[in-house]
């Protein structure tokens, strides 16, 4: 514990001496988040000596290796390090596909020679990666994808369609799913890393109902994707047409993440919050809907209980591994839930598309964006059906 | 500390489990009683046999000659008391009496708690006087008389008054009938003059009784803490209640899920087992969904209590609403999946419909606890 409270006080000196006040704002817009790669512009010098310095010190992926670009944080030294970041409102340095899905699918199923040069370039922000799974008849069902890779020996190539690629536009490779063998549907997809600037690769962003265009429709047409990057850095992770193990295994990090069982405040209680709120517009909560709040504000801090059970649980693996399909169904229900009440404490001022004083409508968006909670990572039907098969062993339809 | 119970605590839920399926279960003690019309609605033996395995005096510090346990460990025993349906003076007797003993005189503590640790004792707790839960405000009367009080008013919803040895009684000491302080509490025997119990039971074949004060005469020795000091000592009780309650209500929903997600596997209906239709599948996965968190925040409420921390408070009334609104839900599926053979007696899901009922009133109901939660955060 004492080198816990050293590590604190090292951290805490650290961040006073690197951490730029513009980087201690909460973030106001897009440009305020850094997701590097190779056409990324920097908004203002601060924001570029925040990166410099966290790749530095290893602190863009603080929990990975040091050989990796990381700083070798034990768990507790990172919750430490989370902790004062949190203290100060320091903005993540880096926000990547890369570090949140690739990342810790490289460090389980990559070779050396692939964590070295792929967990490098993430750590350091220089390649920004997209994600390739839905397709447009593969949502729910993933595994049913069409999208083909044909053998051709040194490589493949591979036509099709995916959709829902978050930021593809913006991407500078992909991590893709792609069939290589059709007469298997579990067994016959393989997990493959190229170029969006190959030939062939094109996108089109998909507009929102929240005004925004997050996601794109992204195309494939004769795609030449070599097997190999060079010695023991192949073009794709784990086993040919073993992909779906590696799908799979980041599916649960997104379904955490997506759940907010990553320990966000998203999930805290809000009626005080909302009666401030109310308060700034001049009004006060009526009655009924203080009561929708309480039973909310018992809903959610019951779900953050159960959300510290569940990282408790999974640090000594007493988890049941279908627990984070729970996790995000209960989560992504009650997140929800939580952004109906705002638009309702709000009101009139709430609908405000293109005010100032909602910051160009920041809670209608945010509320539209929030019904796709339960569709994105897994549909809560998708969900459900799991926990019937796998936690409560329900028979089979 | 981390949110699941280390070893310790893992070997007596096992052993609590083992205890509460064989001797507490349904067939012979609910039915058991329930069927004979019992008066005490409640098997004397069992509580002995409970006081054997060590479970009665769990709460009791060391130096009192108990086990020195926590809110954890008598969750644990709640908990399988609560999935057997099985009747017990544990809650009332073990749970509320014994915190509200911890703060009185070694005089009153070796007065009842040798009792109570052995099983031979049954503790009451008088707290409402109206048919919903407002402690908040206290009208039953103690004046001074002597060098001790006369005691004046009503009491209802006192669970097991007319079997119990003892009666922890909050009345007014002082101030008037809305204000928080001016509370003190009693330690009345049953039979003191002047109390009458009319005793009714309950649609969970429990007994309780509406307890009647017509000036009951009581030494100081029969005092609780401080005078006018009480509504802390009543606020300690009701917060280990609370919790307790919602081990048990965490019980409840857990028997009742358990018996209904069997019965899906069991039941054919249209030449298919009923668990394969998938609306019935989705709502068995939304209520273990329900099931578990409320069971995380239970262990949480546990957890602060026996730290001590001021957000005890808190956890516990989202616990206690948290578990009423997810037994309702399960007690509610589990008798519409059973469909009609779940309206019948000869079926055991209506009683936990029924034992859902009657606790979720004990001690505040979800809206009382929500409210709460609204209240300690400041809306």
């Amino acid at each position: 514990m004492a080198d816990l409270e050293t590590f604190r006080s090292e951290t805490r000196a650290w961040l006073e001496a690197n951490c730029p006040p513009e980087m201690r704002q909460p973030v106001r817009d897009e440009d305020d988040v850094y997701w590097g790669g190779r056409r990324a512009t920097f908004k203002n010098d601060a924001q570029k000596a925040w990166l410099e310095a966290c790749v530095a010190k290893g602190y863009t992926v603080p929990s990975w290796p040091k050989e990796y670009g990381g700083a070798g944080l034990s768990p507790a030294e990172a919750k430490v390090l989370r902790e004062e970041m949190g203290r100060i409102g320091a903005r993540p340095p880096l926000s990547s596909f890369g570090i949140w899905m690739l990342g810790p699918a490289l460090l389980h199923f990559g070779t050396e020679g692939q964590k070295q040069r792929f967990l490098n370039e993430i750590a350091r922000g220089e390649i920004r990666w997209c994600q390739g799974y839905s397709e447009p008849g593969s949502g729910s069902d993933l595994v049913s994808l069409q999208t083909y890779g044909e053998d051709k020996g040194d490589h493949w190539v591979v036509n099709g369609q995916k959709i829902w690629t978050s930021y593809a536009d913006h991407a500078d490779w992909i991590f893709c799913l792609v069939r290589t063998d059709k007469e298997n549907k579990y067994g016959g997809i393989t997990f493959m890393l190229y170029d969006m600037a190959s030939e062939g690769v094109t996108t089109k962003p998909i507009k929102l109902i929240s005004g925004n265009s997050p996601f794109c429709e992204t195309f494939f047409d004769n795609v030449k994707v070599p097997k190999s990057y060079g010695d023991d850095v192949p073009a794709y992770v784990g086993t040919i047409n073993r992909g779906w193990d590696v799908a799979k295994y980041l599916l649960g990090h997104e379904r955490e993440m997506i759940s907010g069982a990553d320990g966000g405040d998203r999930t805290a209680g809000i009626g005080a919050a909302m009666k401030r709120h109310a308060a700034r517009l001049g009004d006060e909560l009526d009655p009924v809907l203080r009561a929708e709040l309480a039973m909310f504000d018992v809903d959610a801090l019951a779900y953050t209980a159960m959300g510290e059970k569940f990282l408790d649980e999974i640090k000594v693996g007493k988890a049941h591994p279908a627990q984070p399909n729970m996790m995000k169904y209960a989560g992504t229900e009650l997140n929800k839930r939580r952004h109906e009440l705002v638009m309702a404490v709000g009101g009139s001022r709430s609908l405000e598309w293109e005010s100032e004083a909602t910051e160009g409508g920041k809670p209608s968006r945010s509320w539209l964006r929030t019904k796709a909670n339960s569709i994105e990572g897994g549909t809560s039907e998708v969900m459900l059906n799991v926990i019937s098969k796998r936690i409560l062993d329900l028979p089979g339809a | 500390m981390p949110l699941y119970h280390n070893e310790d605590q893992a070997m007596l839920a096992d052993t609590a489990a083992g205890f509460m399926a064989e001797e507490g279960n349904i067939a012979k003690q609910l039915r058991h009683w329930r069927d004979r019309n019992c008066k005490d609605g409640f098997g004397h033996g069992l509580w002995k046999q409970m006081a054997e395995m060590g479970f009665t005096g769990m709460l009791v510090d060391e130096a009192d000659g108990g086990l020195g346990m926590g809110h954890v460990e008598a969750g644990i025993v709640l908990e399988e008391i609560g999935r057997n349906l099985t009747p017990s003076p544990f809650l009332t007797s073990s749970v509320l009496a014994a915190t509200a003993l911890k703060h009185g005189s070694n005089d009153l503590k070796g007065r009842y708690l040798p009792g109570l640790i052995a099983g031979d004792s049954v503790f009451a707790v008088a707290i409402d006087e109206t048919a919903k839960h407002r402690p908040q405000r206290i009208t039953t009367r103690a004046e001074k008389s002597g060098n001790g009080f006369r005691l004046t008013g009503a009491k209802s919803f006192v669970i097991q008054g007319a079997s119990s040895d003892m009666i922890v009684v909050a009345a007014r000491t002082s101030g008037s009938d809305e204000d928080a302080d001016g509370i003190t509490l009693f330690a009345v025997p049953k039979d003191a003059a002047g109390m009458s119990h009319d005793a009714v039971r309950l649609v969970d074949s429990s007994m309780a009784t509406h307890t009647k004060f017509d000036g009951v005469e009581l030494d100081g020795d029969a005092v609780i803490g401080e005078i006018d000091g009480g509504r802390a000592v009543l606020d300690a009780m009701l917060l280990a209640g609370r919790v307790g309650a919602a081990a048990e209500g965490v019980g409840v929903a857990r028997g009742a899920m358990d018996m209904t997600v069997t019965y899906l596997k069991q039941r054919k209906q249209f030449g298919k087992l009923i668990g394969e239709f998938q609306a019935l599948q989705h709502r068995a996965s939304h209520l273990y969904s329900e099931v578990e968190i409320a069971r995380a925040v239970t262990i949480k409420a546990q957890q602060l209590l026996d730290a001590g921390a001021p957000s005890a408070e808190l956890m516990a009334s989202v616990a206690k609403a948290k578990v009423a609104k997810t037994a309702r839900l399960a007690v509610q599926e589990g008798v519409q999946m059973h469909g009609g053979i779940g309206m019948t007696d000869e079926y055991d899901i209506g009683l936990y419909m029924k034992r859902d009922r009657a606790l979720a009133e004990f001690l505040g109901d979800a809206y009382y606890h929500a409210n709460r939660v609204a209240e300690l955060s400041g809306y």
